[in-house]
């Protein structure tokens, strides 16, 4: 029952890019068409499943002063590994995501599985984390790249269904504003449920980011 | 010189690396709330971004490339900054104590900074040489500093207003965000029309 918990985990409760709002740079970028929040998807949830396992396998060998440079490259070699495989057998998809495909190292969805995750659990329960935040990436990414593509650019996978589509959702500033009607939609899910959300951009995303303490002495510190 | 002023103005204006092309979104939210902090945050990531790139551009285009090992970028960037990070971390302490002061907080955040690593990887897919190559890592990070500034100030007004309930926090700071971007959006086209490049 417990290894259910964990896989369901990232889906709904835990919703990496919904309710952790971490891994935002991708879901902003690649989401203009639903092919490449797919591959996006798959391509994270690869390297999240893969690192989460071998990070979880080597947690008791990989000295705690130098964990997150060993894990970092953990991560990039399979992230490698993923660019030369969608180089190889999909050029169109490796070109449509371009920087951000490499840019999956620095991916804080990875690194902050791991962090939080992988290296203080055993290896299978790494692995179903990894496939449960993994699926939830990649459906986040598709409702969102579904709702961008649809009425921004009027199609659905590439098939034409609306002739008049607005533009400005597949452009920067439609991501940044159907990005945040979605989070509105979970919080307003949650309260539903009677549950209390923390909504502050300073703290919202900072329970699954490894850099929150970082990030916090670096907003309060300035004070002194 | 064209050239380099086009890309440096393109990077800043027309390519935002914030509010365009969606790199370094994390400390855009997390670290924007404040003046200080934002300048301060974004001094750095100047900072660093110039130092990566002056360090990635020879070592891909020296040692990789030649070798037939540029499959091996990523992972030799990656590498490159965190350490690069970390000694800028030691000599700021030992030799210059007031700027580690004011930009040492924001060192920790910047290696998995994916404005960092885009930044040195997509010069070399533009084909930049070094010198073009510094040019845009100091425009893209200038222009990072100035989305972190504009949105700042931004935040500011959103502290105030009363949105409704399920919008209040980072649903309205995302859609304030947008609508900072739609004024990025006018300006496609200015770079070619004033340097004709």
């Amino acid at each position: 029952m417990k290894k259910m918990e964990i896989l369901t985990n990232g889906l709904v409760k835990e919703n990496p890019v919904l309710r952790l709002v971490i891994g935002t740079c991708p879901t902003l970028a690649v989401t203009t068409a639903v092919s490449n929040g797919i591959g996006m998807g798959i391509a994270a949830t690869f390297v999240l499943i893969c690192s989460n396992i071998v990070i979880s396998a080597l947690r008791k060998i990989i000295p705690d002063k130098v964990h997150i440079p060993a894990f970092i490259t953990i991560i990039a070699g399979f992230v490698t590994i993923v660019q030369m495989v969608v180089k190889a057998y999909a050029p169109a998809l490796d070109s449509a995501l371009g920087v951000y495909l490499p840019l999956i190292v620095v991916n804080c969805i990875i690194l902050g599985r791991a962090e939080m995750f992988a290296c203080k659990n055993t290896v299978l329960d790494s692995a179903l984390d990894g496939v449960g935040m993994g699926l939830g990436f990649t459906l986040t990414l598709v409702v969102m790249s579904a709702i961008r593509e649809v009425l921004g650019a009027g199609s659905f996978l590439g098939i034409q269904i609306i002739s008049t589509p607005m533009a400005i959702l597949a452009s920067p500033p439609g991501g940044f504003f159907v990005f945040g009607v979605l989070i509105a939609c979970a919080v307003a899910l949650d309260k539903k449920m009677g549950k209390k959300v923390e909504t502050d951009p300073e703290k919202m995303g900072c329970a699954g980011c490894m850099n929150a303490a970082a990030c916090q002495a670096a907003e309060g510190g300035d004070e002194a | 010189m064209m050239k380099l002023a086009s890309i440096f103005f393109g990077m800043i204006l027309v390519n935002n690396y914030v509010l365009v092309k969606f790199l370094g979104i994390c400390p855009f939210l997390g670290v924007s709330k404040k003046l200080d902090s934002a300048v301060g945050m974004s001094a750095a990531v100047i900072f660093v971004m110039v130092v990566a790139t002056a360090a990635t551009w020879p070592l891909y285009t020296y040692v990789l490339l030649p070798n037939d090992m540029a499959y091996l970028q990523t992972i030799t960037f990656i590498l490159v900054i965190a350490v690069l990070v970390q000694l800028l971390e030691t000599l700021m302490k030992k030799l210059m104590p007031p700027l580690y002061k004011a930009l040492g907080i924001y060192l920790p955040l910047i290696t998995t900074n994916c404005t960092i690593l885009g930044v040195t990887i997509l010069n070399l897919d533009n084909g930049y040489n070094y010198i073009e190559s510094l040019v845009c890592a100091a425009g893209a990070g200038l222009g990072f500093m100035l989305s972190m500034v504009l949105f700042s100030g931004v935040r500011k007004r959103i502290e105030d207003a009363e949105p409704p309930k399920v919008m209040e926090g980072l649903p309205i700071t995302l859609v304030a965000a947008s609508i900072v971007s739609c004024s990025f959006m006018s300006f496609g086209g200015i770079i070619e029309s004033i340097f004709g490049v």
